[in-house]
């Protein structure tokens, strides 16, 4: 790892796969996404983000109501979702798994089939968060890549598989296969992801920085301090 | 569902007043944790020994039901989440489902939004995107995937009226004539709209009728719809009030972990819930 903080690595990958997209929203709990897309931002300056619990000055004037009704009227281009787990076919489990009870599906169970770019984003990369097949569906839909701790997989719309684009600093192909519950392709360039530019490092500790503590106080102080 | 009534607002000595009028058993709708929670009607709620409640997530819910849910006041719960925030899972809601001390009927946000709405217009259900595939269907009898109407090639689901027996919220503003100030949480419209009482604690009270304002106005939900208010001085915290107070993340933090069990939860109840007066954080 170089000198910087893995959820900087991990805005960077996610900022990455934003180019040309118009309007990003970001749900409950998603700081690293939030990050990622107030990074793009500094590179497209027409790209929008809507902070849906967002404290201040929240562009949402019928709460999340809102927030699913434009998503409807595909208005919205761009949707992170996480789960407590991920499966080889893209679902995602909010509900309950092992007999452990999570929060819920949230907005998951809509946004996923109708926003055109779901980013998934789960930072725990272990044969307990990506699992062969998830113990409840709150949702399925086509995703257009996961980003986790370890690892960037791209989704195969025709195959309906994921595959392995590149493994983050620290890891590798064996110890993403060994940490990975189910089964997927791997890219014919795979490397190691790229790691964050003095330029995006700049950016994410001053502007960025910003943007983020007033809605993720604790995060903020934890990786910027 | 019943025909709902034109109010003539009641004005109420304070929110253990309207903690007597919601009813054990009812149908509570509320808002997350960031939209406007009377949580000063909640701490008295569990101080008058509320049983039964039937709370339902606008469209989700944190730390007012995870109190409720641990002082045993709750029977079930419909809701898209219920969560924390940044301070993590909600642990008393957690543990009672996974005890399976409640019911839970897990929902996706924009159907309890549509339920509502649905009420708001007088129709029996809307239809609504997305969804299906979903596995919460399973366990939804009261949802529908029926063949559209308009175009037999497309499937969609049906999401029935949703009626709460009384819908709670705080606002910032209330008037002489019985209107409340929400400002852009105008989602709290559609719970007082579909709702058969709606009961609102605020922060102060305005001289004169706020709908004569042509710059209030819009942020106004009229007391047609308002059942009772009662005066409750930062009545929604340890969450915020935007523009006046901000979220106590660092009590919600401490809440979070002293509920991990139930001995800590009990201290916190008898600290911070019980005993009235300590229940207003310093100003």
């Amino acid at each position: 790892m170089g000198p910087y903080a893995k959820e900087e690595l991990l805005a960077c990958v996610v900022a990455r796969l934003l180019g040309g997209a118009r309007h990003a929203a970001i749900g409950a709990s998603s700081p690293i996404p939030a990050t990622a897309a107030f990074l793009h931002q500094c590179n497209d300056a027409a790209f929008r983000v809507t902070l849906q619990q967002r404290r201040a000055a929240n562009p949402l004037t019928e709460g999340s109501r809102e927030l699913f009704d434009l998503a409807g009227q595909g208005r919205l281009d761009v949707f992170f979702l996480g789960g407590a787990q991920i499966d080889g076919e893209a679902s995602i489990n909010l509900v309950t798994a092992d007999g452990r009870r999570f929060p819920g599906s949230f907005g998951s169970a809509y946004l996923y089939p109708i926003v055109p770019r779901v980013i998934l984003f789960r930072e725990e990369h272990s044969r307990r968060t990506l699992v062969p097949k998830v113990d409840f569906v709150s949702a399925r839909g086509t995703p257009a890549a996961l980003v986790t701790g370890k690892a960037l997989f791209s989704w195969q719309r025709d195959r309906r598989r994921f595959r392995l684009e590149s493994f983050h600093p620290g890891s590798s192909a064996q110890d993403v296969r060994a940490n990975t519950g189910f089964d997927y392709d791997a890219s014919s360039s795979l490397a190691v992801t790229r790691e964050p530019a003095e330029e995006e490092l700049k950016i994410l500790r001053n502007k960025v920085a910003r943007q983020i503590a007033p809605d993720y106080p604790d995060f903020a102080r934890r990786v910027w301090g | 569902m019943s025909a709902l009534p034109s109010n003539r607002t009641s004005f109420l000595s304070g929110p253990e007043e309207i903690a007597a009028q919601i009813p054990d058993g009812a149908l509570l709708a509320l808002p997350p944790d960031y939209s406007l929670v009377a949580m000063e009607v909640v701490r008295a709620l569990i101080r008058r020994k509320a049983r039964s409640l039937r709370l339902l997530g606008v469209p989700i819910l944190g730390l007012s039901a995870d109190l409720l849910i641990g002082a045993g006041c709750v029977e079930e719960v419909e809701t898209s989440a219920v969560s924390l925030g940044e301070a993590g899972l909600a642990p008393r809601f957690t543990e009672a489902v996974e005890k399976n001390l409640i019911k839970v009927k897990d929902a996706t946000c924009p159907a309890i939004h549509s339920a509502l709405q649905a009420t708001e217009k007088g129709v029996p259900f809307m239809p609504l995107g997305g969804v299906l595939g979903s596995d919460l269907l399973k366990s939804r009898n009261d949802w529908r995937e029926v063949e559209n109407p308009l175009d037999e090639k497309s499937r969609i689901l049906l999401v029935p009226a949703l009626q709460p027996d009384v819908a709670l919220f705080h606002a910032r503003w209330a008037d002489e004539a019985g209107n409340v100030w929400v400002g852009r949480r105008r989602e709290l419209a559609t719970t007082a709209h579909a709702s058969k009482r709606t009961y609102v604690t605020f922060e102060e009270k305005r001289a004169g009728d706020m709908l004569e304002d042509e710059l209030l106005a819009p942020g106004v939900i009229s007391s047609i719809y308002v059942t009772g208010i009662a005066q409750a001085d930062r009545g929604a915290w340890p969450l915020g009030v935007a523009g006046l107070y901000g979220i106590d993340d660092t009590h919600v933090s401490r809440y979070a972990k002293a509920a991990q069990t139930r001995e800590g939860f009990r201290a916190y109840m008898d600290e911070w819930v019980l005993t009235p007066r300590k229940s207003f954080s310093p100003a």
